[in-house]
């Protein structure tokens, strides 16, 4: 019997915990296959964030760290200062990472720390049950903005890749999204190229994925794709923010 | 044996480097000892002070309260520490910078025109080494003049190793060499 | 191998660490204990470690909390400013059972405070600190030597039980010269610890750095586990110096610059017909109780000396357990007592006072 489709090596097998309709088991499995694909799972070491991914570390077969809230990419410097020859990940929200961890963000960026980031922007707090996430876009009703996020009061949402892309430190930054079969399969080869950058040492790579929360948008899981579509991603606009191989290229 | 040293004056006057001097001067000479310097936010200026207690025996407290000696290389400090001085103790001021006497009739004072000297031998900076060659001329046990070199060596940059012969000049002259 | 050094408190600090095998650093400038981290700067590069200046003090922790999970060596310090922005990745440390080293050189607080000396961390070092059931090993040298000897003791107990260990110093001890035997180099691979994150090489299981038990009876598991620990470490780790106490009738205990202090007044109480002692504690998590408590039971009066408004003298008096009367005398904001006030505080207790 031919298998014609499997899950990866890099997962284990313990069912998610993700609601339906939830795109973060699409992008676990997207970072499990570029582990799979480049031979790493041996010598990977995952960091788990505080958010829906909490549990990250129980699905990533390979070795897994949770950390604090925001803190992933200080303990990836540590551990990556520590053992260079290892790959090192975090897989984090936007709260996590825009908000509570924004210094250590911006600051493992600035370092070119040679790690590979996977940011899942779903603008929204998901493990919390939707409160406005630094991400929320102006005028969306979360718990916490139920009159819609009033941007006179509550500000404007934070555009990550641009933000960084500023920065001498990273190697690449880009956004991609898994709202359709097209853009889940351009997600795979931008995350597989994150953690290739890195396995060829070149640092900072970073990926924002431009996620959903059917659950907290009060959507159902097409309609929040299609809000993925309308709303988030002229808002967030897909593609490479800054790629220093290109820069390379051209020089 | 257990004399306590006080060096007080202005940011920039080298006390630390003063009270550094004695200390490895003491730990060449196989004698306890503990450096304390006074810290503040300020990096220049200001006041800074030193502790130096050197001992035959382990040092209990670093804190100086009450010293045997106290050099005091400006006014300010004389008018706060010359009270603290212990009866019999000693105060050396740089009486180029001070111009009153010291007022206790119960120590030994030994006023230097430290400043006026290093200025006169072209190292405007070394009064302190100009004072301390004074301690160690009326302080010949305490800190013998012996070492002195070995004790430099320890002290001065290793950017500046010529800084060590002009320290020396310095001393000697404090000394009356 | 003997050969004493000079060095002040923070620099010993580094080079014990560093010759305890540790070669990893994380740190942000703080006054007063930032020559230790321009020692880490100068040296680690040096001798192949990595020193980082961190982007705060909680990147620095956490930093700790990564390299810790690789099985490593791995220290920061501060002082108590910063290292109130750290208590959340200690916890998380306690929380996941990884060993490493804070260095706290205090100065006054609460708030920004001031620069100046002082103990008044003593709760926030013993008691948690952060959230959550734990405890860490807390060391209180009062000697630049022991400001060396205690860091690398610092790490083996950080190793041995799985525990964050604390080198509790303050501003004096930090900025002090004294004349310090370093201690030998040892290897920087040290215990064997199978629960690191290094890359499972497809030959085990994947390890799992954590401190998240979403079960109640999980995680109360783990307290226990925990606390079975600790219980260990109490019973066999507890240190303490005994001076002057064998005829003692007055007991003073103190620990860091205090005890200095205090050494200086039992000298002079002694010269003055009375018989005073000290008990040191050099740990203060473990607290030496059995000493305390078996003092107590010895002398007519116990005293607290202390650079804060009376922190410790709450274990003083739990260990006293009512067998004597047990009084505080402090100061506080970075004053430090003088040997005169502990004289007169003693000497009033002498005379039937309080």
């Amino acid at each position: 019997m031919a298998v014609v489709f499997s899950k990866p090596k890099s997962l284990t097998d313990r069912e998610f915990h993700y609601c339906p309709g939830c795109p973060h088991g699409i992008i676990h499995r997207l970072v499990a296959q570029a582990i799979d694909n480049l031979g790493i799972e041996g010598r990977t070491i995952g960091i788990a964030p505080v958010g829906c991914a909490v549990m990250a570390y129980d699905y990533f077969a390979c070795d897994m760290v949770e950390a604090a809230h925001g803190r992933a990419p200080a303990v990836a410097t540590g551990i990556k200062r520590a053992l260079p020859d290892r790959i090192v990940f975090t897989y984090q929200g936007d709260g996590d990472l825009a908000s509570i961890g924004m210094a250590e963000t911006v600051h493992s960026a600035a370092r070119g720390e040679n790690i590979t980031i996977i940011f899942v922007n779903n603008a929204i707090y998901g493990m919390t049950g939707g409160q406005m996430a630094p991400t929320s876009l102006p005028g969306q009703v979360t718990q916490t903005s139920p009159y819609g996020r009033d941007v006179a009061t509550q500000g404007y949402p934070i555009r990550i890749c641009e933000l960084l892309s500023s920065l001498d430190g990273p190697h690449f930054i880009a956004r991609v999204a898994v709202n359709n079969v097209k853009n889940v399969n351009q997600a795979a080869k931008t995350i597989e190229k994150a953690f290739r950058n890195q396995v060829e040492g070149k640092g900072f790579s970073l990926v924002e994925v431009v996620s959903a929360c059917p659950t907290n948008w009060g959507m159902t899981p097409s309609k929040a794709l299609a809000w993925v579509s309308e709303r988030m991603i002229p808002y967030y606009p897909l593609g490479v923010f800054k790629d220093a191989d290109e820069k390379e290229d051209r020089a | 044996m257990t004399v306590q040293i006080l060096i007080a004056g202005f940011g920039g006057q080298g006390i630390l480097f003063l009270g550094k001097l004695l200390a490895y001067k003491a730990l060449i000479e196989g004698r306890e000892l503990s450096w304390l310097p006074s810290y503040g936010p300020e990096m220049r200026g200001g006041t800074a002070s030193c502790s130096v207690t050197i001992s035959t025996e382990p040092v209990g407290s670093p804190i100086i309260t009450n010293p045997d000696i106290l050099i005091a290389m400006n006014l300010p400090s004389l008018d706060r520490y010359e009270g603290s001085v212990k009866p019999g103790g000693m105060i050396f001021t740089d009486s180029s910078l001070i111009e009153r006497p010291v007022a206790r009739t119960d120590v030994k004072a030994f006023a230097v025109p430290a400043t006026r000297m290093a200025v006169e031998m072209g190292a405007p900076n070394l009064a302190n080494m100009i004072i301390l060659g004074n301690l160690m001329k009326q302080c010949p046990d305490l800190v013998p003049y012996e070492n002195v070199g070995e004790a430099l060596a320890k002290v001065v940059s290793a950017k500046h190793p010529e800084m060590a012969e002009v320290n020396l000049r310095a001393i000697k002259t404090g000394f009356g060499l | 191998m003997s050969e004493k050094v000079l060095m002040k408190g923070n620099e010993a600090i580094a080079e014990a660490a560093i010759r305890s095998g540790c070669r990893f650093y994380f740190g942000y400038p703080i006054t007063p204990q930032t020559e230790l981290a321009a020692y880490m700067a100068r040296r680690m590069p040096k001798i192949g470690g990595v020193f980082l200046q961190a982007e705060s003090e909680i990147a620095a922790i956490n930093m700790v909390y990564g390299v810790a999970g690789t099985g490593k060596r791995v220290m920061t310090s501060s002082s108590s400013p910063g290292v109130s922005l750290k208590q959340e990745g200690i916890s998380y440390l306690a929380g996941a059972d990884l060993p490493a080293v804070i260095v706290n050189v205090q100065r006054g607080g609460p708030g920004l405070g001031g620069i100046q000396p002082s103990q008044s961390d003593y709760f926030q070092a013993t008691k948690g600190g952060g959230h959550g059931d734990y405890h860490l090993i807390v060391l209180t040298p009062d000697s630049v030597q022991e400001m060396a000897d205690l860091t690398g003791l610092a790490f083996d107990l950080a190793d041995r039980y799985r525990v964050p260990a604390m080198i509790l110093a303050d501003g004096t001890m930090g900025q002090m010269m004294e004349p310090v035997v370093l201690p030998p180099e040892r290897d920087a691979a040290v215990a064997d610890k199978p629960w690191a994150v290094t890359g499972t090489e497809n030959k085990r299981p994947h390890n799992i750095i954590n401190s998240l038990y979403l079960a109640p009876d999980v995680l109360e598991k783990t307290n226990d586990e925990r606390y079975a620990r600790y219980a260990e470490i109490q019973a066999k780790e507890a240190r303490w110096e005994s001076w002057m106490m064998d005829d003692a009738e007055y007991g003073i205990v103190a620990f860091g610059i205090a005890a200095r202090v205090a050494k200086n007044a039992v000298t002079h109480l002694r010269q003055n017909g009375i018989k005073a002692g000290l008990i040191r504690p050099i740990t203060v998590w473990p607290f030496p109780t059995s000493a305390v408590t078996g003092a107590c039971a010895r002398v007519r009066a116990m005293v607290s000396v202390e650079l804060s408004m009376g922190q410790m003298i709450e274990d003083v008096r739990l260990a006293a357990e009512g067998r004597c009367p047990v009084t505080l005398c402090s100061r506080s904001g970075g004053m430090i007592p003088e040997p005169q006030q502990i004289i007169a505080c003693v000497e009033r207790l002498a005379k039937g006072g309080k």
